[in-house]
């Protein structure tokens, strides 16, 4: 049986291997997505319409700010659906085998976080907010502060990191992410514009239609961390406890 | 040509993590196999200049992804009487 399934796999390994001789070569100016005009757009209006240096936020927030909105809902939607199917999964199993016993924190593991996790979270700041200039943005800067509290949890038990990031705490700041990022983009909306027109903003605020987009994106960047931040540590809190929110690993 | 050392390093490793993670029967090793492979494709993101891609397949690939696999793999239990 292992081998006969061998076959498909290896048919259609091959094709992708044929199919993969298509694409152009590695930073060929030739290629199709070099010479579009949609990149030719954004690499010579990107400076002028936003402000932002990294064309890769300016695209993902801005130009296609909507696509990003509803990637921050699915995430949002991905930590409810987590918690409805493991909530009360685990009614009548034990809650420990046997064998395992209770275990006191390390102390060095425990000392160790207690230096790092700090750390950890003014770093998911800086590339929250430096996501303009340089690689980073909401996403990442919102799972590297999801992973402090996970290192928490995972150094002392769930219950110390849950007493900083109670479950209904995360949900409310999740979907607090998505307000303001929709916020924001009604906000432009109501200002006369289009829905996530940021350029709009500058109508209450004293700058100029460049530098509103330029802290717009910031704002919505704010957002997606809120949201990924607060659901990265739902994700961990109900699959390391089996939707308990007890003990944990 | 250092680079080329380089990217045909990393494919090859690549290739050899993502068959060990599915080749070894404990799931705990596969979980940590499969984050060596995200981290290795962070690298060659990194290589290409795609450093914001390199940025996310770190945290969420090789950090979150592990861990929240990891965490599964704990509480999963087989169904058998030996």
């Amino acid at each position: 049986m292992k081998l006969f399934s061998l076959i498909p796999v290896l048919a259609i390994g091959a094709l992708l291997l044929w199919a993969g001789q298509d694409f152009p070569k590695w930073g060929d100016l030739a290629s199709p997505a070099s010479k579009s005009s949609v990149s030719s757009h954004f690499i010579a209006k990107t400076g002028v319409d936003t402000e932002v240096p990294n064309m890769v936020t300016a695209v993902l927030a801005d130009y296609r700010g909507f696509d990003t909105m509803f990637e921050t809902v699915v995430v949002f939607i991905a930590g409810t659906a987590v918690i409805a199917i493991l909530r009360g999964s685990s009614i009548g199993r034990p809650r420990r085998k046997d064998h395992e016993v209770e275990a006191e924190p390390d102390l060095i593991v425990t000392n160790t976080v207690r230096l790092i996790v700090p750390v950890i979270q003014i770093f998911a700041f800086y590339v929250l907010a430096h996501g303009h200039v340089s690689p980073g943005g909401g996403f990442q800067g919102g799972v590297l502060m999801g992973a402090s509290f996970i290192l928490i949890a995972l150094s002392w038990d769930l219950e110390k990191a849950m007493a900083r990031f109670p479950i209904e705490r995360c949900l409310f700041v999740a979907a607090m992410g998505i307000v303001l990022y929709g916020g924001i983009g009604l906000l432009s909306m109501l200002l006369g514009g289009e829905f996530l027109d940021y350029a709009e903003l500058e109508k209450i605020f004293p700058v100029s239609r460049g530098m509103a987009r330029y802290y717009a994106i910031l704002g919505v960047e704010i957002g997606v961390g809120f949201t990924v931040a607060s659901i990265m540590f739902v994700l961990y809190a109900n699959l390391a406890s089996e939707g308990r929110l007890k003990e944990g690993l | 040509m250092g680079l080329e050392i380089f990217n045909t390093f990393i494919l090859l490793l690549l290739v050899v993590a993502a068959v060990t993670s599915l080749w070894v029967k404990d799931l705990l090793v596969s979980a940590v196999v499969f984050g060596v492979y995200s981290f290795l494709m962070c690298l060659l993101w990194a290589e290409m200049g795609a450093v914001d891609v390199a940025f996310t397949e770190a945290t969420v690939g090789a950090g979150i992804s592990t861990v929240v696999l990891v965490a599964t793999v704990f509480h999963l239990r087989r169904k058998s009487n030996d």
